[in-house]
Parts: structure tokens; C-alpha cells; sequence
């Protein structure tokens, strides 16, 4: 897993509530076998009309808007498990997500695969899209060994929480499978004494 | 200290824990299925790390296969190719398959349970966000992404923060007609879709206590359509009952040792929850969804809620339904009774009950899809395939179809369907898919009038 410090660029706005896995990846592409490719379907149904044209009101196609940071409305990532929606956002680029809301399993999928989801207040969240709509080059800056989210150019800043496990595994690069491996012993105890 | 179920369970399950960390919890059972496992395959593969214990994995076929002609090669060139590599790895890893064809075969959330495989008081993962069905059985069991999908092969552990508490607690008697699916879409629609992120929901009161194993897989099923991770309900009498003598349960002896400790676990009195809900069963009635995400359902006689939200808007334009209006007479093209909230007999039941001497309107193309090979044959042994075939209904061959459109069963552009599956989100069914969700029983009367009807006027 790559590894994550600070992070400073524009960021690309979806103001909706509730988006799901579903939209971030629908399950038609979940046919694959490896990880590779998913970042071209991310957003597939919003991106594209029904006849395959590009849709130019879609935020990710709209030029004014770069920047590997999404900005999204509350309870962003609900629905179904599949990682494949981490895999797609990191594969289109983004490696933060901001929402004022995760839902638990897309949160989880995100922090194994280096893809920072930082849970801000509404406000914030509010302040954030106002800074977008105002200058589209705004740019932000997400400090992982600091827990914060800045406005560059303004006093505006919020700290985050994470976990502080999952905050060393991000800013080092580590993965559970390394940890649990090491624990090993523990766990064949674990299970000779396991009652049921 | 007093204990919830759901402590009862975890705490018996934890291995380790790291300081302000999470804590590591083993897991008893791991189902996977073709979608969400072939990457973890790979990442094992690739670290030579070896699946630690292959005995405790069950695999099935289900998300991605046909449901016609199973036993030709299926059609779909992926698909193919995704299954087949689920077979592969499966050989190559010791692990027990149920393949497409094979007498046990069927979507993950239903076989499991009806081979006896969850049980109560264990640990339960699968990468499928609806494996929190399993609760019903007074299981720990939830979805997992492809990454602990990997580390529960490596370790049979996964890290995890132990959620908070939830209880639901619904009162009373069902009025007729109220099936377990309006009970979860009612509680949905008033706590929201978020309201249990971060909490592990445990259903109590009479109404889930006299509940069949079937109407408990469904309200747990749906736990995570409110955010959720997982739901569950105490174990007793009816689950014993319904877990004695399947397939993998333990037997004689073995079975009594395993019911006096399953006896242990329920809730005990004076335990505290973090938040806590309580609902009357009169209040609830026959319900429908009108938009984009499972909390928005109203009961079948109401009307569409006004709200100025954008988010909501957005979703009443998706759906072409109009704020303050009701659904009952909106012409329906499609009916899908299927999926693992409701796939099971009962479910069946309910439908060719209501459909038994009927024929479905000639709009309507109506898809009954078992969630198991064996609910196919129970079907067809019951005498149920023959009621629904002369009433016009085509009964297909098991799996999740048209729930998340994976295979060739997708709801065509701008059609609604009214399905009894769990999501109704945007292109869930198909692209540009319009999904109302509901009981069987709605489902039915749906598929027979060609339209939404007010269900609740035929029954009282």
C-alpha cells in the first residue's frame, strides 16, 4: 500500500447525500478478476447518458474541476460492500474523500487501499463546496499526521478523526495481512481453547 | 456486568486486543462467493501466504450466474471466466464449493442457513454487505470488503473496533397482511438510512420473537440498508428447532451441549444499549418505496413525502414520481420476487397463496427467482411452480439475478419494477432501472392487477 502524508491539491465537488456503491461502480463491471481497469467505469452511470455520451453536467466532467480530493455529500459510500468502489476512485485518481458522513464498510475498503476518507462537519462540508463554487482552484490540504483539513488561502481548518492504528498502517504503508501474520501463534492458542 | 447478545458473542471471539487499537476477532465461518474473491485469491497467491483454514470456508456460485439453462456453459464470457476461476481457486485451496448445478448451490445468504452452516453464537464474514441475514441465528455476521476477505484467509481474523449497541424493539400484532419485509421497510423509512453505521443492531419484542426463521433472515438481511453493519436476534425455541437436523448442524449429543450454551446467550436483563428504539406492530402497514435509497418507503396508503432537499429531488426525478402523490394505480411492467431478503419458501408461499386461481395482467412480466436449488425443489414438490405457471409467472432457476442485474436479468431503461429485493438504487436493476421495493405479498398483487394496488383494502 502506498504511503500517506500530507496531501495538497484542488478538489472536485459532488454535493449529493447518499451515494452508494452502486453509482460509484455499478455491479455490470464487477465482472473482472484483478483490480486493474475499474477506474474507468467510476461514476459510470452519472458520467455517461443512456447512449454512451459523455455527460458534460457531470462534476467529474466538468473542466473547471481537477484535483485528486472529492468532496462529497453526507453518507457518502452506502450500500453494498464491494471494494471495487475503492479500487475505482483510486484508479481514477482521488486519494482523499471528504464527506460530513461514510458509511462503515466503504470507510474500511478506503483505509486498506490508501484512499484517505476524512469525516468533517456539515459546516465544514458546507464551507468546503462554498470554496469550490467561489474559485475552482482553490486548494486544500489534507495532513494526515496532523488530522487536519485546511483551506489554503484561508483561516478555515478542521481536524478529523482516524484510528490510530489505521492512522500508521496509512502514513507507513502497512496492511492488516502483516499484522494478523505476526499474530499468529495467538491465534492457533486462541483456537485450542475455544470452547464452542 | 450485564451483557448484550452481541457482546455475549464478540467477547467470546476475541483473540487479542492492541492498546487504542482495534482488537483482533476470530472468525468461526467465511463464505465467499465469485465476485468479491477472486482479488483476495490473487493477493494470497502473490504473497505466498497460504489459506489458513480452508475448512472453514464455504464458497457458492451465485451473484454472476445465469438463471436459465444451468447446465449449459454459461453464455456470458466474463461471468464464465469469473466463475470458473472461482472453481480453480477453490480446488487449489481445499475448499468446499457449491457450483453452479450442484444440489446445494444458491445465493450465499440462503444456502448457509439452510444447510445448517450458521449457527447461533458464532462469527460469521462473507464479502457481501447482506450477510448480516445470518443474524437472525443470534450470529455475529457481516459484510466484509476483498482486503479482509485476504485476511481472513491468511488468518481467520479480521481487525476490527468493536460498534456500538442498538436495539430495536417493535411491540404488538402484525395486522393481516404484514409481512417481515414491511416491518424492516418501516423501520428504515422512519430511523433513515445512516442511523446504524457504527452500531450492531439487535431486533427485539414479540413481533421477532413470534417470527418464523424466514421472516428474521429477511428483517436482518436489510440491517445494512440502515447503515447498520449488522442485525441480530436472540436465539430460541424456533431457531433451535429450525437448525436441528440440517445438513452440518451438530447432531444427538452434540446438538443438546450446543443448545444449552446458545440457551446463554440472549440479552441480559438490564443490559445497556447505546441507542435504543422502540415501535408499536399496529402502526405498521404494507409498505412501498418511492426513491433511491431504502429509507425512503411509505406505507402503501400514503403519499409521497414533500422535500425540498436537492438529494431528494434528484431522486424523485430518477424515479418520475412526484412529491405529494400517491403510488397506488402506478401501471408496473416488471415483478421480482427473489433475492436474499426474500428468495425463501415462505416467501413462495406467501405469493402463490395470494396468486392461487388468479392470472397475472398481461403487462406484467413476473420473475420468481429461488435463492436455493432447494428452494426450487420445495417449490416444485410443494406444488407451488404449478400455481405460479398457470397464473402466468416464470419460475427461473436460483440465484441473485435481477436483485443487482449482474447476469442477463435486468430491468429494462425507465421501467419500474417492483421487486422484493433490498436496494432500490439508482440502475441497481439495470441501467436506468426504476426499483420500488416490497413484500412478497405486495410483489404478487402487484404482478396480478398490473399495477400498484392498495393491498390493505383486499385484506380487511
Amino acid at each position: 500500500m502506498e504511503k500517506f502524508t500530507t496531501h495538497t491539491t484542488q478538489a472536485v465537488p459532488l454535493n449529493i447525500a447518499n451515494v452508494d456503491t452502486d453509482q460509484i461502480i455499478p455491479a455490470r463491471f464487477l465482472k473482472a478478476t484483478d483490480k486493474k481497469g475499474f477506474g474507468d467505469n467510476v461514476f459510470r452511470d452519472w458520467r455517461f447518458d443512456k447512449s454512451g455520451n459523455l455527460n458534460t453536467e457531470f462534476t467529474l466532467n466538468n473542466p473547471i474541476y481537477s484535483g485528486s480530493i472529492l468532496i462529497a455529500g453526507d453518507n457518502f459510500g452506502c450500500g453494498s460492500s464491494r471494494e471495487h468502489a475503492a479500487w475505482a476512485l483510486v484508479g481514477y485518481g482521488f486519494k482523499v474523500i471528504v464527506s460530513s458522513f461514510f458509511a462503515d464498510i466503504f470507510k474500511g475498503n478506503a483505509l486498506n487501499n490508501g484512499l484517505l476518507p476524512v469525516q468533517v462537519s456539515e459546516s465544514f462540508l458546507s464551507a468546503l463546496f462554498a470554496a469550490i463554487e467561489t474559485d475552482a482552484n482553490t486548494q486544500f490540504e489534507v495532513n494526515l499526521e496532523t488530522q487536519t483539513i485546511s483551506i489554503k488561502g484561508t483561516d478555515l481548518k478542521e481536524s478529523f478523526e482516524i484510528d490510530p492504528y489505521k492512522k500508521t498502517c496509512m502514513i507507513n504503508g502497512y496492511d492488516d495481512i502483516d499484522y494478523l501474520l505476526s499474530k499468529k501463534e495467538l491465534i492457533e492458542a486462541f483456537e485450542l481453547q475455544k470452547t464452542d | 456486568m450485564k451483557k448484550t447478545l452481541f457482546d455475549k458473542v464478540w467477547d467470546a471471539h476475541v483473540v487479542d486486543s492492541i492498546q487504542d487499537g482495534p482488537q483482533i476477532l476470530y472468525i468461526d465461518k467465511h463464505l465467499i462467493h465469485e465476485v468479491t474473491s477472486p482479488q483476495a485469491f490473487n493477493e494470497l497467491a502473490d504473497r505466498k501466504i497460504p489459506v489458513f483454514r480452508p475448512n472453514q470456508i464455504v464458497a457458492t456460485a451465485d451473484h454472476n450466474t445465469p438463471t436459465l439453462d444451468q447446465h449449459l456453459p454459461v453464455r456470458d464470457e466474463l461471468s464464465r471466466k469469473q466463475l470458473a476461476q472461482l472453481s480453480e481457486n477453490c480446488k487449489k485451496n481445499n475448499i468446499t464449493l457449491y457450483e453452479l448445478g450442484h444440489k446445494y448451490n444458491g445465493i450465499v445468504h440462503v444456502m448457509a442457513p439452510e444447510l445448517g452452516i450458521t449457527q447461533p453464537g458464532m462469527t460469521m464474514v462473507c464479502g457481501d454487505s447482506h450477510t448480516s441475514t445470518h443474524g437472525a441465528f443470534g450470529t455475529i455476521a457481516f459484510g466484509i470488503g476483498t482486503s479482509q476477505v485476504a485476511q481472513v484467509f491468511a488468518s481467520q481474523c479480521l481487525l476490527l473496533t468493536k460498534p456500538k449497541s442498538l436495539r430495536v424493539t417493535v411491540n404488538g400484532t402484525l395486522k393481516n397482511g404484514v409481512l417481515p419485509k414491511d416491518v424492516i421497510l418501516y423501520i428504515i423509512s422512519k430511523l433513515g438510512t445512516n442511523s446504524g453505521t457504527g452500531y450492531f443492531c439487535e431486533y427485539a419484542g414479540d413481533v421477532f420473537e413470534n417470527m418464523s426463521m424466514e421472516g428474521r433472515m429477511t428483517v436482518c438481511n436489510m440491517s445494512i440498508e440502515m447503515g447498520a453493519r449488522g442485525g441480530m436476534i436472540a436465539p430460541d425455541a424456533t431457531t433451535f428447532e429450525y437448525v436441528k437436523d440440517r445438513e452440518f448442524a451438530p447432531k444427538k449429543d452434540a446438538f443438546d451441549a450446543k443448545v444449552a450454551y446458545w440457551k446463554t446467550l440472549p440479552t441480559d436483563e438490564g443490559a445497556v444499549f447505546d441507542k435504543e428504539y422502540y415501535f408499536d406492530a399496529e402502526d405498521i402497514e404494507p409498505m412501498v418505496t418511492y426513491g433511491t435509497n431504502p429509507g425512503m418507503g411509505i406505507k402503501i396508503s400514503e403519499t409521497i413525502p414533500v422535500d425540498n432537499d436537492p438529494s431528494f429531488k434528484k431522486s424523485l426525478d430518477y424515479m418520475n414520481f412526484e412529491a405529494g402523490k400517491s403510488l397506488i394505480d402506478t401501471p408496473i411492467n416488471f415483478v421480482f420476487i427473489g433475492s436474499c431478503t426474500n428468495s425463501r419458501i415462505e416467501d413462495f408461499r406467501v405469493a402463490a397463496d395470494y396468486v392461487k386461481g388468479k392470472r397475472k395482467a398481461d403487462n406484467v412480466t413476473a420473475w420468481l427467482v429461488p435463492g436455493s436449488k432447494q428452494v426450487e425443489t420445495q417449490i416444485i414438490n410443494e406444488g407451488l411452480k404449478d400455481i405460479f405457471n398457470a397464473a402466468g409467472f416464470e419460475l427461473r432457476q436460483p440465484g441473485c439475478s435481477a436483485c443487482l442485474a449482474m447476469n442477463d436479468d435486468k430491468i429494462p431503461q425507465n421501467e419500474y419494477c417492483v421487486s422484493t429485493s433490498n436496494r432500490n438504487f439508482e440502475g441497481r436493476q439495470g441501467p436506468g432501472s426504476r426499483t420500488i421495493l416490497a413484500s412478497p405479498l405486495v410483489a404478487a398483487a402487484t404482478a396480478i392487477e398490473g399495477k400498484i394496488i392498495d393491498i390493505t383494502k383486499q385484506l380487511n
